[in-house]
């Protein structure tokens, strides 16, 4: 039986759909089987970010209405064997195409043959969202180190809270740009966490390798040369070791990355 | 066999008592006060006499009340000033709880969530910004405010608002409303601070030291140290 990790933020373009592929590149890298779910109907964005665009066949949308079974409609990621697939959304319904319940239910036969389920939300609080996190065990929170981001990730949190069968959420602070938190013109990653009061399971330094990467529709985790990466790849860890606990706040939160790498060096 | 007086009659310097019995049927009552009444109404007086209605333990529905202050005004110079019982209602009791006491929530407001208490919130968490507490009573924050805080909902213009740390978006005090200041300075720590209204109805913040003087009734223990 796998584990559904929804990701989401409440704000749009904090980075999702770049989270939810280089997440789900990643665990699938560290030798577990992975699905990504894209929920963002009518806005579909996760096939191409994968790079999986011209390859979708059946969506989301045709599975819920039986139109296919989900074994059609599941993309294989080629670079990866048979361990990465993605169910990507429809582009021609609209979000109220879906609701919570068929959701739940997808999930949960999907969970029995993955095992990790990626959900990529999209934006906002209304129906997209709760589709989203239905079927969810789990929740990881996207936020940058901006007021607006800071403030929309508080309400989900609040959101997710409420939420019975999700655990309670975990923090992705996205593209951190040192120096400006540095000079003190960006929110400091300490002061973010302490605000939101989640725990911390990763940072993701801003790297224009990401964007470039999304484009030619290789998510960035699969080079292991970028920052970005190494963050990817650290989050996926941090993942599967539940069972182990995370590094205490004061040793991750500094801002300082390569503490992080320190730490994942060691072990 | 005697009858027992239902009601008795007594004079005070603030005006007349009336003592109605508590083991008599209403209907008696009724009866009773209108015979006696009827029988002292001093109607050469032209001051009005305020009446006590004393019932003792009976109680009276609120409709039950009117028809006793209407029976009294019918006598000429009368008018009744109070009704009092021993007793009230479980429902009464359970208001009167519930606007009294403190209740302790570990929680963090965060954006978009709303809580509210009808008596004194004591808060262990945070109020994020865009979150709101609202409370009958004081609101006592063990953490950091910066959303909204509304106190004295109901009107009461004594309340308080304290936190660890005062940077609220908005402090809201039975009607009276006041912001923050735009820009919160970096070095402004604004710890153990308390809200309330000052003399000229405007919400002041100040040290949490100065309550003792400002709100004495605060402080619920009574006797020694």
């Amino acid at each position: 039986m796998g584990e559904a990790i929804v990701i989401t933020s409440g704000k749009g373009g904090v980075g999702k759909t770049t989270t939810s592929a280089n997440v789900g590149t990643a665990l699938a890298l560290q030798g577990k089987k992975v699905c990504l779910v894209d929920t963002d109907i009518g806005l579909r964005n996760l096939d191409v970010v994968m790079g999986l665009e011209n390859r979708i066949i059946y969506d989301l949308v045709d599975v819920l209405e039986g139109r296919c079974k989900v074994h059609q409609a599941l993309v294989k990621d080629k670079r990866f064997e048979d361990m990465l697939y993605l169910l990507p959304a429809a582009q021609t319904s609209d979000k109220t195409a879906v609701t919570p319940e068929q959701m739940k239910e997808l999930i949960s036969n999907l969970k029995q043959d993955y095992d990790y389920i990626i959900i990529d939300c999209p934006a906002g609080i209304e129906h997209g969202y709760r589709n989203a996190v239905a079927g969810a065990d789990r929740a990881i929170v996207v936020t940058t180190p901006e007021v607006s981001a800071v403030r929309d990730a508080d309400r989900i949190i609040g959101l997710l809270e409420k939420e019975e069968n999700v655990e309670s959420p975990k923090l992705i602070i996205n593209r951190i740009r040192n120096q400006m938190m540095k000079n003190g013109d960006m929110l400091d990653v300490d002061e973010i966490a302490t605000h939101l009061s989640i725990d911390l399971i990763g940072i993701v330094a801003d790297d224009d390798e990401v964007i470039r990467a999304s484009n030619h529709g290789e998510p960035i985790a699969l080079n292991p040369n970028s920052k970005a990466a190494i963050a990817y790849r650290n989050i996926a860890r941090r993942i599967l070791g539940e069972s182990i606990p995370l590094q205490p706040l004061e040793d991750e939160a500094p801002g300082v990355f390569s503490k992080l790498k320190k730490f994942f060096g060691v072990k | 066999m005697k009858k027992t007086q239902n009601v008795t009659i007594k004079g005070t310097k603030d005006g007349l008592t009336l003592h109605l019995d508590d083991s008599c049927s209403y209907e008696e009552l009724k009866e009773e006060i209108d015979h006696k009444l009827s029988d002292s109404a001093r109607s050469r007086e032209d001051r009005l006499l305020s009446v006590h209605v004393q019932v003792g333990n009976r109680y009276l529905t609120t409709e039950q009340e009117e028809e006793i202050k209407e029976l009294v005004r019918q006598k000429k110079n009368l008018v009744v000033d109070s009704i009092s019982s021993n007793v009230i209602t479980k429902e009464e009791a359970e208001q009167i709880k519930k606007e009294n006491e403190v209740v302790p929530v570990a929680r963090i407001i965060r954006s978009g969530q709303v809580l509210q208490v009808p008596g004194d919130l004591l808060l262990v968490g945070d109020v994020n910004p865009g979150g709101t507490v609202i409370a009958g009573g004081n609101i006592y924050i063990m953490g950091v405010l910066r959303g909204v805080a509304h106190a004295g909902f109901n009107g009461d213009k004594e309340a308080i608002v304290t936190a660890s740390v005062m940077k609220p978006s908005q402090i809201r005090i039975s009607d009276c409303i006041t912001r923050a200041p735009d820009h919160y300075q970096d070095d402004d720590k604004r710890e153990m601070e308390c809200a309330y209204i000052n003399d000229s109805d405007q919400i002041t913040v100040d040290r949490l030291q100065m309550l003792m003087h400002l709100r004495p009734n605060i402080t619920r223990l009574e006797g020694g140290y």
